[in-house]
């Protein structure tokens, strides 16, 4: 029970960080709040391709001097792939926010319910 | 009810990725499918194939290079979308309500 | 140095702070083949040190890149990374493959200078991509 629980706790804290994801996208009304928690869940994402990456006793993916063997370096894998993902998610809450800007401009607010109501007026 | 759905949906989607844990990998686990089938090769010959000793920059910008190619495109795209998406606006803010309360 | 604020905290704030996030920009382009960085990472760095100033010192700060300006080098940070590519294929070799380059180097230096070479584009689109949407989001006088 106990080796269960120190092995699997931390994919426990991921899924706890990811499903804050959907459920603010899907519960909260206001739209800046649906944005961050896309944005969470792309960190949660991101930490659980890290923790993969992770071997005990490795050390970190540079190859130093006196130091050979695939064993000494952790997997050099994830951390390529989600250095490309945090600029993506970058660039998307870029657009994101620019979308939000014209959604204000055009209705004034950001809350669905008075949105939808302006909408057909 | 919208409310209660939404409890609904997210519980059973917590519940099926809860379950799904069992079948990870163990934490830190040297012997781990995603440590043992690609990543010795990149850790093994990248030094000598490419003379950078940083795996991430091998794999970044030479073994997967267009890919980083695609990165780029993506984020320059995403720059001109914001950009534009603004511009277009103000250029047409008279036909928008929220333009001339102001 | 004008002072668009006019708190002294802020302007020798802007003032320590922006040297040393340029130079270490610089540091982890150039050697980061070698320690922790890269191309993305030294990009965010230079652009988090444009969009430092503009913030402390509005639209007359020192450090500026207008909008337009970033634009255009986001193209241009884009177009190099390409243009590296197809310069491999002229000498014969596949798209992005370093070792085509006719240099009188080792294999894998010809490799290192063709990833510092795209590292280079990579770094002018990122920063440029942060300053044009940060240009964009906070622009307001024209509404």
């Amino acid at each position: 029970m106990q080796e269960l629980f120190s092995q699997y706790f931390i994919y426990w804290l991921i899924l706890i960080l990811f499903m804050i994801g959907p459920f603010g996208m899907i519960y909260k009304k206001n739209l800046v709040k649906k944005l961050m928690a896309m944005n969470v869940m792309q960190v949660a994402v991101i930490i659980f391709f890290l923790v993969l990456g992770q071997k005990t006793g490795g050390t970190l993916p540079i190859e130093m001097h006196g130091l050979a063997g695939v064993e000494n370096y952790i997997n050099p894998l994830p951390h390529a792939l989600m250095l490309t993902a945090i600029v993506v998610s970058l660039s998307t809450t870029g657009v994101a926010l620019a979308l939000l800007i014209l959604i204000q401009r055009r209705y004034g607010t950001l809350e669905e319910d008075e949105m939808l109501r302006r909408m057909n007026q | 009810m919208t409310r209660l759905l939404t409890f609904l949906a997210i519980g059973l989607m917590s519940l099926m990725l809860f379950i799904t844990t069992s079948g990870l990998p163990m934490l830190f686990d040297p012997n781990s499918p995603a440590a043992t089938h690609v990543s010795p090769r990149y850790i093994e010959k990248s030094r000598e194939e490419t003379g950078s000793p940083n795996f991430v920059t091998a794999v970044l910008a030479d073994y997967r290079g267009y890919d980083t190619l695609g990165e780029t495109t993506v984020i320059f795209t995403a720059g001109i979308a914001a950009v534009l998406l603004l511009r277009a606006a103000r250029k047409h803010s008279d036909c928008l309500p929220g333009g001339d309360e102001e | 140095m004008n002072r668009k604020f006019g708190t002294i905290i802020l302007d020798t704030a802007f003032r320590y702070l922006v040297p040393f996030i340029l130079v270490f920009g610089m540091y982890v382009l150039m050697h980061g083949e070698y320690s922790p960085g890269g191309g993305f990472q030294a990009g965010a760095l230079f652009g988090i040190a444009v969009v430092l100033g503009r913030l402390i010192q509005g639209e007359e700060a020192m450090l500026n890149i207008s909008g337009n300006t970033a634009i255009i080098l986001a193209g241009i940070g884009t177009f190099i990374y390409g243009f590296i590519g197809v310069l491999t294929m002229l000498f014969n070799g596949n798209f992005l493959e370093y070792g085509a380059f006719p240099l009188n180097m080792a294999e894998a230096d010809r490799h290192a200078l063709g990833i510092l070479g795209i590292e280079i584009g990579v770094t002018i689109c990122v920063m440029a991509t942060i300053i044009a949407i940060f240009d964009a989001l906070t622009r307001r006088e024209e509404w």
